[in-house]
């Protein structure tokens, strides 16, 4: 282990010990960036995988005598979010700049709010595999411009320290930003590490909903900054809290959260002190290690942006905004999953999938919950995986519920019906014509089975002999060969069926 | 022909309308002058000969294809340094942008294309436009045509002296707290700054944005007219730009050369711009110059507007702070300079500040630091947010004023052109000088500096200021131009016709005497 590793890993306490002598205290700084088709105040494209720094201009990059415009779809999609996140939605809004020096922020400001926020104070609740409601509340939701990125190079580790030089692509730089800040969250008790799980993919979940972002924490569209302090049982006095920055997973979120909990009771346990700092988590180890100490009196010398006028964004226009709202996620899979009657693993399943909307448009265009359940999180998932692609890209839920009816009414087969999904997902044309083309409709003409059953049983005399002593599980082989030569096109248990009758029959 | 130079921006205007004199012709006769007289004035901090002759052969290609041009196509102008120029250097006056060519074009200077205008070069200014002498350009001082011994104002200094010394008929300038006005009455040239909106900001390297306004430098009211009503209006890419459609300046001015336009006008002077501080002949010509505007039949009323006592206070907080931000992009990462560190590691932060401490000259330093401290946490709301309550205090002043009188009236500045360096030890002394004109910037308002006169103890031009409601810049043409023709009539000369001679060619020149 190198050096400076072995120096950030901290002692840890046991997580239930350390429970018993604190309480954590939680809140969450979650930024959700924009899917706009432009930055927050530029006409550049907010476009990821760009090559480095074509999507800028003189404003985005900082130049003398770039100013800025809003973005109208974002104040809309952060308008949007508010709403969802049921806040109030200022009647008097403005920008603010926060000043700081850093090379990926290139105005040494970042366009921000502070002491009027687009939305505030709002509240969400979530819901634990427990079963236990948490109702956070949300301080606020304020707009504000991403910063570029920076790229170290050289060094062992590329990160900052030991780099010969760094790169900076400023495309992100301007990216429109929702963050939602939490009010502080106390009594998680032992579900503080879910808790901070749940809450993020709730935020994620809404924005999804809302249309708003591509909301793929991966691609850094949902990013959050967990804020933890302990505080000693008895004591109404809050703990010196963290700030665990750019957690950008769901399962870190988790980690991090029950990491700096351990973390945290050791020291103080320890009869050492909290450090009030931002810490850096790190994927690959599972730790927390020291940033940059960071104090309520670090100043950012906020002042109103002098560049853009004030909003007033008019009550017609938040109102019109809050019919476009969808339903809230967690109200939509709460119907779903009684509609559907699924078993909580089951709904999780297809939650966990991202397939609740492919399930749901299969439903609509008149399959059973239960096939198209199947359908998407198997053989569809399966394939998907293999191609390296979405699930619902491969085919439409209104192909999928057409052959899961031709399945339903005896024409194909499950085996037949995934050659058929074959041909659809090749472009072969609706499972309907698939069938025709390829020739795959299950047999079910008595007569014809008959002749290829009789022929069987009289091809393997001692398997005849076996069946008509009641030794019925012999069947099987006389099955197999007659699916064989029907190609499969047959449904094996009107076969065994006509195996079992045909044996006492026949001469 | 080195009297083109001589003639105002409409007068060449109608020559190359009527193809008299080519674009060429004109534009050829200023460089020229330059060259003979700008090597000792040093108005211009470059100048763009080839691309100037190129735009003005274009001009008159397009003029014989019988093109219906802009009035101002071909007319020559110089732009002050603080506005992005895609082909020219853009330095603001400070050594931290030496070098800097933009990729891009402000608004107005675009707007100076599209209408054909010919680009002249880059004026010398104050470093970020701190200052009213333009003694603190990191490229040396620009001498006032008048006396090369003294200021041409600041921070246009290099606009208004180019103008006044027939270099060319026309410049822009940025007025953040009086650097249009202060150098256009400290040279006897005219002086705008539009109301805050009018013109766009977009390409203006800023000073202080809530303050910053663009407007024209020229020797006529007319001229600057003509200038207005093409950099003026709506701009997109400034979101405080406003979207009203604006009268014609050029229409508004020519209504006050007709009879009786200061009939009935409602002046008001200023109670708190008069009397300690004011040189004597500057506050002799004012009252002359009310004198004869009572003759031609205004009425002159005394408005007290109490809380201009701390407008100069509000705006050296105001001004700093927004300043400290502006001025944080200037960190060697994407454009200017960059200085390494003399010692310790190269990581970004010590190269920013060697940057910063080496680009940037004492002012501005002064400045960031001022503001800086002034938006601190703990202290905002006694500086920052106190000044922003003088502000609203000022602007009520303005509005009780407005609801009185149609203009006001004050000098444009306390005294005539001082002398190099006779404030540059007292930076009080300097802000101080900025007393009559800051608070048409700390309000929004619109304000114009004509010359009139010239004092009598040191013969140097005194300057008028006129101030308007916003969005009342046409008012300030009409007056403008009506009190312009009443000076000139009764000098029976223009102002700068009586300019001394600044070189044998320019004796030349005077002889040939357009005006």
């Amino acid at each position: 282990m190198p050096n400076a590793e072995k120096k950030n890993r901290a002692e840890l306490m046991d997580f239930d010990t350390a429970l018993e002598l604190f309480e954590p205290v939680l809140g969450f700084e979650v930024h959700v960036e924009l899917n706009t088709k432009t930055k927050m105040f530029c006409g550049c494209a907010n476009e990821f995988g760009s090559g480095a720094n074509t999507n800028t201009c003189p404003t985005c990059l900082g130049l003398p005598g770039g100013l800025p415009q809003v973005n109208k779809k974002a104040l809309e999609s952060s308008i949007r979010l508010g709403l969802a996140l049921g806040c109030e939605i200022a009647e008097h809004s403005r920008f603010a700049r926060k000043n700081y020096f850093y090379p990926d922020t290139a105005k040494n400001f970042q366009t921000s709010q502070y002491d009027d926020p687009i939305a505030h104070d709002g509240s969400i609740t979530i819901e634990l595999e427990s079963g236990r409601l948490v109702t956070v509340e949300i301080e606020r939701a304020h707009m504000e411009d991403d910063a570029g990125k920076l790229t170290h190079m050289g060094g062992a580790t590329g990160r900052i320290q030991g780099a010969d030089y760094s790169l900076v692509d400023y495309n992100r730089g301007g990216v429109p930003l929702v963050e939602i800040v939490t009010q502080m969250i106390e009594g998680a008790e032992h579900d503080a590490p879910e808790i901070g799980k749940t809450y993020v993919a709730a935020i994620r979940e809404i924005a999804k909903a809302l249309g708003v972002s591509n909301a793929r924490m991966e691609e850094g569209n949902v990013r959050c900054d967990a804020n933890v302090s302990l505080r000693p049982r008895g004591s109404n006095v809050l703990g010196t809290r963290t700030e665990t920055k750019n957690v950008n997973s769901l399962r870190s979120v988790e980690r991090a959260v029950r990491y700096e909990i351990q973390r945290q009771a050791a020291v103080l346990a320890g009869g050492g002190t909290i450090t009030q700092e931002t810490r850096h988590w790190h994927e690959d180890t599972g730790i927390t290690s020291a940033g940059r100490p960071k104090s309520d009196a670090d100043d950012y010398r906020y002042f109103p942006e002098p560049d853009l006028l004030p909003m007033a964004p008019s009550r017609e226009w938040v109102e019109e905004l809050r019919l476009t709202l969808p339903e809230p996620p967690a109200a939509r899979r709460k119907r779903l999953q009684a509609a559907w009657g699924f078993a909580n693993l089951e709904f999780q399943d297809v939650v966990n999938s991202d397939l609740l909307d492919a399930v749901e448009a299969t439903v609509a265009a008149g399959a059973s919950a239960q096939a198209a359940r199947k359908w998407w999180t198997g053989e569809i998932a399966r394939l998907a995986n293999v191609a390296g692609v979405a699930a619902d890209s491969l085919v439409t839920p209104e192909q999928l519920a057409a052959l899961i009816q031709l399945v339903e009414a005896g024409t194909l087969t499950d085996r037949l019906a995934r050659q058929v999904l074959e041909g659809v997902i090749a472009g072969e044309g609706t499972p309907a014509e698939v069938v025709e083309s390829r020739g795959l409709a299950v047999v079910s003409d008595d007569g014809a089975l008959i002749a290829a059953i009789d022929a069987a049983l009289l091809g393997q005399p001692d398997v005849l002999a076996k069946i008509r002593d009641g030794k019925v599980q012999a069947a099987g082989a006389v099955i197999g060969a007659v699916m064989k030569a029907m190609r499969g096109q047959a449904d094996a248990a009107r076969v065994r069926e006509l195996v079992l009758e045909r044996a006492q029959a026949i001469e | 022909m080195p009297y083109l130079t001589k003639l105002s921006a409409a007068a060449l205007s109608d020559l190359l309308v009527r193809k008299e004199v080519s674009a060429v012709e004109a534009t050829r006769s200023h460089l020229d002058h330059i060259t003979a007289v700008d090597a000792d004035l040093h108005a211009f901090l470059h100048v763009a000969a080839d691309a100037a002759l190129e735009t003005a052969a274009q001009v008159d290609a397009r003029r014989a294809a019988g093109e219906t041009l802009n009035p101002l196509a071909g007319v020559p102008i110089a732009i002050k340094d603080v506005l992005a120029t895609r082909d020219m250097p853009t330095t603001a006056g400070s050594k931290i942008l030496e070098g800097w060519v933009p990729p891009y074009d402000a608004t107005v200077v675009a707007r100076l294309r599209a209408a054909g205008l010919v680009l002249l070069g880059k004026t010398n200014m104050d470093e970020f436009a701190m200052g009213s002498s333009t003694e603190h350009s990191a490229y040396g001082v620009t001498r006032n045509p008048w006396d090369r011994d003294r200021i041409p104002g600041g921070s246009g200094g290099g606009s208004a002296a180019a103008v006044a010394s027939f270099q060319a008929p026309l410049a822009l300038g940025s007025d953040t707290g009086g650097s249009i006005r202060q150098p256009a009455a400290v040279t006897g040239s005219v002086g705008v700054k539009p109301t805050y909106g009018g013109v766009s900001r977009y390409g203006a390297i800023a000073l202080a944005s809530s303050l910053d306004q663009v407007g024209p430098v020229s020797r006529t009211v007319y001229d600057a007219a003509l200038l207005h009503d093409v950099i003026g209006g709506h701009d997109p890419l400034d979101s405080t730009s406003l979207t009203e459609s604006w009268p014609s300046m050029a229409v508004a001015a020519r209504e006050g050369l007709k009879d009786g336009a200061l009939k009935g006008l409602r002046v008001g002077i200023i109670k708190e711009l008069s009397g300690d501080g004011f040189q004597a002949g500057v506050t002799q010509r004012f009252n002359e110059t009310l004198a004869l505007l009572v003759a031609a039949g205004a009425e002159i009323t005394e408005i007290s507007a109490p809380n201009f006592e701390y407008a100069v206070a509000a705006y050296y907080l105001i001004l700093p702070a927004e300043a400290s931000s502006n001025l944080a992009r200037f960190d060697s990462v994407r454009f200017g300079i960059r200085v390494n560190p003399h010692s310790g590691s190269l990581t970004s932060e010590h190269v920013m500040s060697a940057t910063r401490e080496a680009g940037f000259g004492p002012e501005v330093k002064r400045r960031i630091i001022l503001g800086t401290y002034a938006l601190s946490a703990g202290y905002y709301d006694a500086y920052y947010g106190s000044a922003q309550k003088v502000r609203t205090l000022i602007q009520r002043d303005f509005a009780a004023a407005f609801s009185q009188v149609d203009v006001l009236m004050s000098p444009s500045a306390p005294t005539t052109a001082f002398k190099f360096g006779e404030k540059l030890a007292d930076p009080m002394a300097m802000y101080i000088n900025d007393v009559t004109t800051i608070p048409a910037n700390l309000a929004g308002v619109p304000g114009m500096s004509i010359p009139m006169g010239l004092a009598p103890e040191d013969g140097l031009p005194v300057g008028l200021q006129i101030m308007a409601p916003a969005k009342a810049d046409a008012r300030l043409y009409t007056v403008g131009a009506a009190i312009e023709q009443l000076l000139e009539e009764r000098w029976g000369h223009t102002m700068l016709s009586q300019a001394p001679a600044l070189t044998p060619t320019e004796m030349f020149a005077s002889e040939e005497g357009a005006v």
